[in-house]
């Protein structure tokens, strides 16, 4: 039998990166207004593996944020996929420092353990795509006193010899590499070994119905130590445009010639 | 001092990014009264290794080993890292903006309370050190104020440019063999599997990479980009929507969320450009679109573009390089 074990996700509602990035009027952060929000893709998988792993595990999937009202949005998206529980830390995200998120996150998990719902596994993504920190998950393994895997693609939990242990196997240098640590654990998701699933209509009722904890920050967050976001200079357009259509093809490969990228070895006689 | 962490190949060589760190690390040793600059690296130091980090300036190269690193785990490297900074005296730490760079770097700050950033790209003072650093996959800089003692960080890939010193340093080797806390060792790799032939990080290495998008309008779509892709020599890469989609493998993902290239050459068919995909492919020097929206911002942000159907385009450049007699 697989071992039982809760799984807590931590998801962040980011601007969508496939629009403009417009920054707020005092610099401090994205305005996401015009482009929508969503959440990562990394997180988007590390929903997938909780819900997974609690079908296979027997526990509950519980989705964490901390955001301001809005975010609600992404824990019923999370809730809407098979998450059954949800918890808002409710705050102006751009005033939190990836320290501070990290403490707000060790104290849910230490609250809801003194309530009796241990959260064995932690899942984050990799990194947030608006802040690119690259570093929550293993400061919140580091307030926890926990074993960390970092940029895992894919994870299981199985019996160890000495009780449960989570199997997370990720991309390295030399190649894939597997951890087997044993829980309590955090893990940190990157994109690819998961394919997250699309909410049915049943699941967005449902997830309509879930009750979310609402909770207030523990502590004055410190800060991102940000002086302000800047946007890169406008570099106009400078393009070459060499034709249209297939017609364009002889001064295409001219091009390959020019640039020297097509091996003279290959040319014929 | 300033101590950069410098990751190697499979050959044992530097990677290119942890030489542009050490480049990095020089100009900020420059700013800041000629502070030395020492690597550190954690495994093999050959002597190929140790002269060519001496031709980039380094002082002492710290060469970590013994059994507790011979397998890599987060925890355990950052705390033999943080022997070497103790040892060293160092007020800088540093590494490239990788997997692993990011990854070791966060670890060794959470443990010294210190702060983190990631994928700088410049300093604009030392007191207070104020660091520019890449958001947002890069379409985006954040200022960030890194007051703490070490100052811990990265360096985004192609921030700078390789460069060696107009002075060698002594490139002293400096041997560490700590003995690691067994709990640092917890979350350890217990086994690595070599990747398959065509998943060796062939894309991020390639020198030409035709990429694939939308455009190409379904999986079974691919032939005319795959010829070209052969014809060139060159690895295809595709956008976040043709993996999504299930089109092509994960691995060949080029974006925020995939690998970051930097080739000779980019070859963008189908592919609009959006932020997520831009992170990837920004550092390649000449871009070449293929699309039918000339307004695309892949297009404006291109060196060359031919407009129209990818379908009718690529066909026919793979027909000009064959009657050319490239790739027969």
């Amino acid at each position: 039998m697989a071992p039982s074990g809760n799984v807590l996700v931590c998801v962040k509602r980011v601007p969508d990166s496939t629009e403009e990035v417009v920054l707020s009027e005092d610099g401090l952060s994205v305005d996401g207004r015009r482009s929508g929000f969503t959440m990562s893709a990394h997180e988007e998988c590390a929903v997938e593996i909780a819900v997974q792993t609690v079908a296979a595990t027997g526990g509950e999937a519980t989705v964490l944020t901390i955001g301001d009202a809005e975010a609600v949005e992404q824990l019923r998206n999370a809730l809407a996929v098979g998450c059954t529980a949800a918890t808002h830390v409710v705050g102006e995200p751009f005033t939190f420092g990836p320290s501070d998120v990290a403490a707000e996150i060790a104290a849910v998990v230490r609250d809801h353990e003194a309530e009796g719902r241990a959260h064995e596994l932690v899942l984050l993504g990799n990194d947030a795509a608006d802040s690119g920190d690259f570093q929550v998950g293993i400061r919140l393994a580091y307030e926890l006193g926990r074993p960390v895997v970092n940029g895992a693609s894919t994870v299981s939990v199985e019996d160890g010899d000495d009780g449960p242990v989570v199997v997370a196997v990720g991309e390295g240098p030399e190649g894939q590499e597997t951890y087997r640590v044993p829980l309590p654990a955090v893990v940190t998701i990157r994109e690819g070994g998961v394919e997250p699933r699309y909410p049915s209509v049943p699941g967005r009722l449902k997830a309509k119905k879930v009750p979310i904890e609402e909770r207030r920050p523990v502590s004055e967050p410190k800060g991102p130590a940000r002086v302000r976001l800047v946007l890169p200079p406008p570099t106009p357009s400078a393009v070459e445009i060499l034709g249209e259509g297939p017609a364009a093809a002889p001064a295409v490969v001219d091009l390959f010639e020019k640039l020297g990228v097509l091996s003279p070895g290959k040319a014929a006689p | 001092m300033i101590l950069t962490l410098v990751e190697t190949d499979l050959e044992g060589a530097a990677t290119e990014v942890s030489l542009e760190a050490v480049t990095f690390a020089r100009d900020l040793s420059a700013a800041g009264n000629g502070v030395p600059v020492d690597a550190v690296v954690i495994g093999d130091v050959s002597e190929d290794l140790r002269a060519e980090l001496a031709s980039y300036g380094v002082r002492n190269v710290h060469r970590v080993s013994g059994d507790d690193v011979a397998a890599y785990s987060g925890a355990g490297w950052a705390s033999a890292i943080q022997t070497v900074l103790a040892a060293a005296g160092s007020v800088v730490l540093m590494a490239a903006g990788t997997d692993r760079g990011n990854e070791l770097m966060a670890h060794v700050a959470a443990r010294s309370g210190a702060s983190m950033a990631a994928n700088v790209l410049s300093f604009s003072g030392l007191s207070p050190f104020v660091v520019t650093r890449q958001v947002v996959g890069g379409a985006a800089m954040e200022e960030m104020n890194l007051h703490q003692r070490p100052a811990v960080f990265t360096v985004a890939g192609h921030a700078v440019e390789a460069k060696p010193a107009d002075v060698s340093g002594a490139g002293e080797v400096v041997e560490h063999t700590p003995s690691l806390a067994s709990e640092d060792l917890v979350a350890r790799v217990v086994s690595t599997a070599q990747p398959e032939a065509d998943e060796s990080g062939a894309l991020t290495s390639a020198k030409i990479v035709v990429g694939a998008g939308r455009g190409v309008g379904g999986a079974e779509k691919f032939d005319d980009v795959l010829q070209l892709t052969e014809l060139l020599g060159a690895a295809l890469g595709v956008s976040r929507v043709v993996t999504s989609a299930g089109w092509r493998p994960h691995h060949e993902q080029v974006g925020q969320t995939g690998s970051r290239i930097s080739p000779d050459l980019y070859i963008p068919c189908g592919i609009s450009g959006a932020i997520q995909h831009w992170a990837g492919c920004s550092s390649a020097k000449t871009i070449l679109a293929i699309n039918s929206d000339a307004e695309a911002p892949m297009v404006t942000r291109a060196t060359y573009a031919v407009i129209g159907d990818l379908h009718e385009i690529v066909p026919a450049i793979n027909e000009e390089l064959r009657t050319r007699g490239y790739g027969a």
